[in-house]
């Protein structure tokens, strides 16, 4: 067994895994239950498992969870609650930027990572930034939208 | 029974049960993510008859309302707009409901949440559901107050006189017993122009816990000592399981192997070591090619059997148009392909079950926890009362995915093991063995007068046929296990709208049933809709472009239905569409060509009106096209919930312009090769265009689905654009760079 010493969402944790090559999106999911993060293709194609790695958006499917150790990973539940959202997560409710919801922890991740880059994007960068992150429903438009948002508003999501 | 004998004592009646109130605090969200067995099991015993209010609703002493629904939430906004169908004839606030959803133990059969039907009539039902028990509980708190109904109103589920006075709350009028009533036809509905609910934009209760990762998925289910299994499939289609080596997982810790016939599966307490162990078992199967060669697929449709034709339209005679093509009047003929598709939902299908001796309980993501009740019981043995089937939110799935099976996946390896299982699919999986989307073939004929008008129309249609009285689209596990089911195939509705919505004097239109086709076939999205309206509307194109007409003039010419003019001319001005014919002028010099086009749908003939604009460029030297613009004006009739209308139109949008632009599903002779995002992408951020709709509220008409309509017109507006902007007309999707360069360059596309 390995011994793993992660730092998710400002908490230490200790984890133990037979295969030090298991991706940490299985050690969030399971040992941490952190299912916010989703497996969408564990192939690094998708971006629904996209979580934070010293403020690095990284894609949890097929990062080995030994990779993440000794840094700060940040899932989407780290960054607020229903009740308290954070402010990219409060623009995408205001915005009501999911339909079925499964790759949207994933989007609100990158968008996290982009306006800590780049405060105010234009939509153009923001399509940028999210070509990597898919959307089967068409929810697009109102990521994009929710993302302009979150830029323009007083916190600025950064 | 009836309304008409309703006593105070009948209607006060209990069965038994006592239903048992949960507060209404603390929001829907959490509820509405929650739906384990846990929290509802406390109504387990209450009648799930489609004819019994009770079937529908339960009143809380605390003036709460559950609401239970045979119709689910996929991502639609059906969790808002049916809470507000139930609230607004009952005369509650909408967050006093509670709603539970495709349970077969709670909910009533509404039969598949699909062909975009959950609000016409799975919302119509759970509404005349809510109108008779406001009727029944009106009368009892006449009873109970001494006043005529009349003179009584109801604000917020609080009964009282008209002229002020004391009143009575549901809550205390019914105070979670049973109501013990039949649903009324009858019972009075409320003035449209009195809706305080319906129409409004009221924000689904789901997305803020879907936003912060709260929100409890099938794929985020767990029960205790559960385990994690994988299923291997074969590598070919039809190849059978020879032999497993089971000591090639012998180093990964807890793996288990389970063979059920061919039904191949590993276990293991951690979910990697599942994957690992599906990736490293070594098995043997036979050798297989059942498939055909990809590259002859639409030959291979013409040539199939048929099993019958059908005359889906006949108007007047065709004579016109034989006269016309012997005599070589103004005739055209022009064939239409659309290739397999598949659903490609974002996560790969799950599912948790847990299976006893005695009983078995399935969390699913299914369109059809009711339908598949019966068929789940005959897989595992049980009766079907002892199968109960929970809706869990899954992955979008566009109609019949991987769902299902991964459900029945799960069933046969808990089954073995005696434990709860989960399944999830890998993404090659659900890319190689979901149900798809079959091939279709169109040929259209038409005859013009000298004037430009259409004297005669013609469509033939070869799709494959669906089985009569197929229970159950067949599953993957049972076939593979030995285990009999009714072989089969259905597609959904896949011949609506191959007859055109226009007043054209003679028309036919048949489809060609075909026996069979390659990859087992499901409904996606708009079933058939897409590629039979990219063949009338990309031919009604081409018949205004030979006559030098304007396509919207030319459309509007052969038009007689008001509502389908007033979306036709709405989107136009939306577009500030220029009235002159296609191609434009074209610069033979031009790197990037520009263009914009428009289709029309009447929905299945009688549903939705929709006309959608599209803008586009399309660079020359790569044949790539970037959609500028999208507008649509869209008539569903009445609107429960306006945003989520939106929404769902511009998701029918985006995910159609993905399947016209990018997708097909690739094969050898052996299995699917497109089983990943590389070999089979869809539209990302960087290609979606602006898109601008018009939502039209019609009070007077009853609500039809906009969860699917709008996709229709979507590959049609596509080509006219393309064919606007380069003079050259595609016929095939996926308009993909290497065939729109092709087509520039005048070779065959």
């Amino acid at each position: 067994m390995t011994r793993l010493m992660l730092s998710v969402n400002g908490t230490a944790r200790a984890i133990e895994i037979a295969d030090p090559d298991e991706p940490l999106l299985y050690v969030l999911r399971n040992d941490l239950r952190l299912t916010g993060v989703k497996f969408g293709c564990g192939l690094a194609q998708c971006g629904a498992c996209t979580v934070l790695v010293a403020g690095q958006p990284a894609r949890s499917c097929v990062l080995p969870a030994r990779a993440a150790a000794g840094q700060d990973v940040t899932t989407v539940e780290g960054l607020g609650s229903p009740e308290r959202p954070d402010p990219v997560q409060a623009a995408f409710i205001a915005e009501e930027a999911a339909q079925c919801g499964y790759c949207t922890a994933g989007m609100v991740m990158t968008a996290k990572a982009l306006l800590s880059q780049i405060p105010h994007p234009t939509a153009h960068q923001i399509r940028g930034a999210l070509a990597g992150n898919l959307c089967r429903c068409g929810s697009h438009p109102r990521v994009i939208r929710a993302i302009l948002r979150a830029a323009a508003a007083p916190a600025g999501g950064r | 029974m009836t309304m008409s004998c309703l006593t105070r004592r009948g209607f006060l009646k209990t069965s038994g049960v006592l239903l048992v109130a949960f507060g209404t605090g603390g929001g829907v969200a959490g509820r509405a993510a929650g739906q384990s067995a846990g929290t509802v099991d406390r109504f387990l015993g209450k009648t799930v008859a489609t004819d019994a209010v009770d079937g529908f609703l339960a009143i809380h002493a605390d003036g709460s309302v559950t609401l239970f629904s045979g119709k689910v939430d996929l991502g639609t906004g059906a969790r808002a707009a049916l809470r507000q169908m139930a609230a607004e004839e009952l005369d509650v606030a909408i967050e006093r409901i509670t709603m539970i959803e495709g349970d077969t133990a709670l909910t009533p059969d509404q039969g598949s949440t699909a062909g975009s039907a959950g609000i016409s009539q799975g919302g119509v039902q759970i509404r005349r559901a809510a109108a008779t028990a406001r009727q029944a509980l009106l009368r009892l708190a006449a009873d109970r107050l001494g006043r005529p109904a009349a003179e009584l109103e109801v604000i917020d589920g609080v009964v009282r006189p008209k002229d002020g006075g004391t009143g009575v709350s549901y809550g205390t009028l019914v105070g979670d017993r049973h109501l013990d009533l039949a649903v009324s036809a009858n019972a009075p509905l409320k003035d449209p122009n009195t809706y305080r609910l319906v129409g409004k934009p009221i924000p689904r209760p789901d997305v803020p816990a879907k936003v912060t990762g709260r929100h409890v998925f099938v794929h985020d289910f767990r029960l205790p000592g559960m385990l994690h299994g994988r299923v291997i499939r074969p590598p070919a289609v039809g190849a059978k399981l020879a032999s497993v080596d089971a000591s090639s997982v012998a180093s990964i810790p807890g793996a288990r192997v389970v063979r059920i016939g061919g039904f191949l599966g590993v276990l293991a307490q951690r979910e990697w070591h599942a994957v690992r162990a599906a990736r490293l078992l070594r098995a043997t199967w036979s050798p297989a090619a059942n498939l055909p060669d990809q590259a002859k697929l639409f030959d291979v449709v013409r040539a199939t059997r048929v099993a019958r034709d059908e005359t889906l339209a006949q108007r007047g005679e065709l004579s016109g148009l034989t006269s016309a093509l012997a005599g070589g009047g103004r005739t055209l003929t022009a064939t239409y392909r659309w290739p397999i598709q598949t659903h490609g939902s974002i996560g790969p299908s799950c599912a948790v079950a847990d299976v006893r001796p005695d009983r078995a309980t399935i969390w699913t993501a299914s369109q059809s926890t009711h339908r598949f009740q019966p068929a789940f019981a005959r897989i595992l043995g049980l009766p079907p009362d002892r199968v109960r089937l929970i809706y869990l939110d899954g992955a979008g799935c566009y109609g019949m995915n991987g769902h299902e099976d991964a459900a029945c996946d799960a069933a046969l390896l808990s089954k073995a093991v005696r434990r709860p299982v989960r399944v999830q699919w890998s993404r090659q999986d659900e890319h190689g063995w979901d149900p798809k989307g079959p091939p279709q073939l169109l040929e259209l004929r038409a005859a013009l007068s000298d004037s430009g008008e259409v004297i005669a129309w013609a469509a033939q249609a070869w799709a494959p046929e669906a089985t009569e009285g197929l229970p159950n689209i067949p599953l993957l596990a049972p076939d593979e296990a030995g285990i009999p089911q009714q072989p089969g195939r259905s597609s959904g509705a896949i011949s609506q709208n191959i007859a055109p919505p226009y007043g054209f004097p003679n028309v036919r239109a048949v489809v060609h049933w075909l026996a069979e086709t390659p990859l087992r076939p499901s409904s996606i999205r708009s079933p058939g809709k897409p590629a039979n309206v990219f063949a009338a509307e990309s031919f009604v194109d081409e018949m205004a472009a030979l006559v030098r007409a304007d396509p919207v003039e030319f459309r509007l010419r052969h038009l007689a239905d008001p509502r389908g003019i007033e979306v036709i001319r709405r989107a136009a001005a939306r577009m500030r569409w220029d009235p002159r014919p296609s191609p434009r002028r074209i610069n033979p010099l031009a790197p990037i060509l520009v263009g914009r086009g428009l289709a029309y749908v009447h929905y299945k003939n009688n549903e939705n009106y929709i006309a959608i604009g599209m803008e586009v460029e399309v660079e020359r030297r790569s044949g790539r096209i970037q959609v500028t613009r999208v507008v649509c004006a869209h008539d569903c009739g009445l609107m429960i919930n306006p945003n989520c209308v939106q929404s769902q139109i511009e998701g029918c949008i985006l995910q159609t312009l993905s399947r016209a632009l990018h997708e097909e599903v690739t094969f050898d002779r052996a299995r699917v090769t497109s089983v990943d995002w590389s070999s089979y992408p869809i539209l990302t951020f960087p290609e979606v265009p602006p898109i601008d709709v018009e939502l039209i509220q019609r009070l007077d008409q009853p609500p039809v689905g906009a969860g699917e309509a709008s996709s229709a017109p979507v590959p049609a507006a596509l080509a006219n654009a393309v064919f606007d902007a380069t003079g050259v007309r595609f016929r095939t999707v996926p308009l993909r760079p290497d065939r729109v360069k092709a087509g520039l360059q005048g070779r065959p596309a």
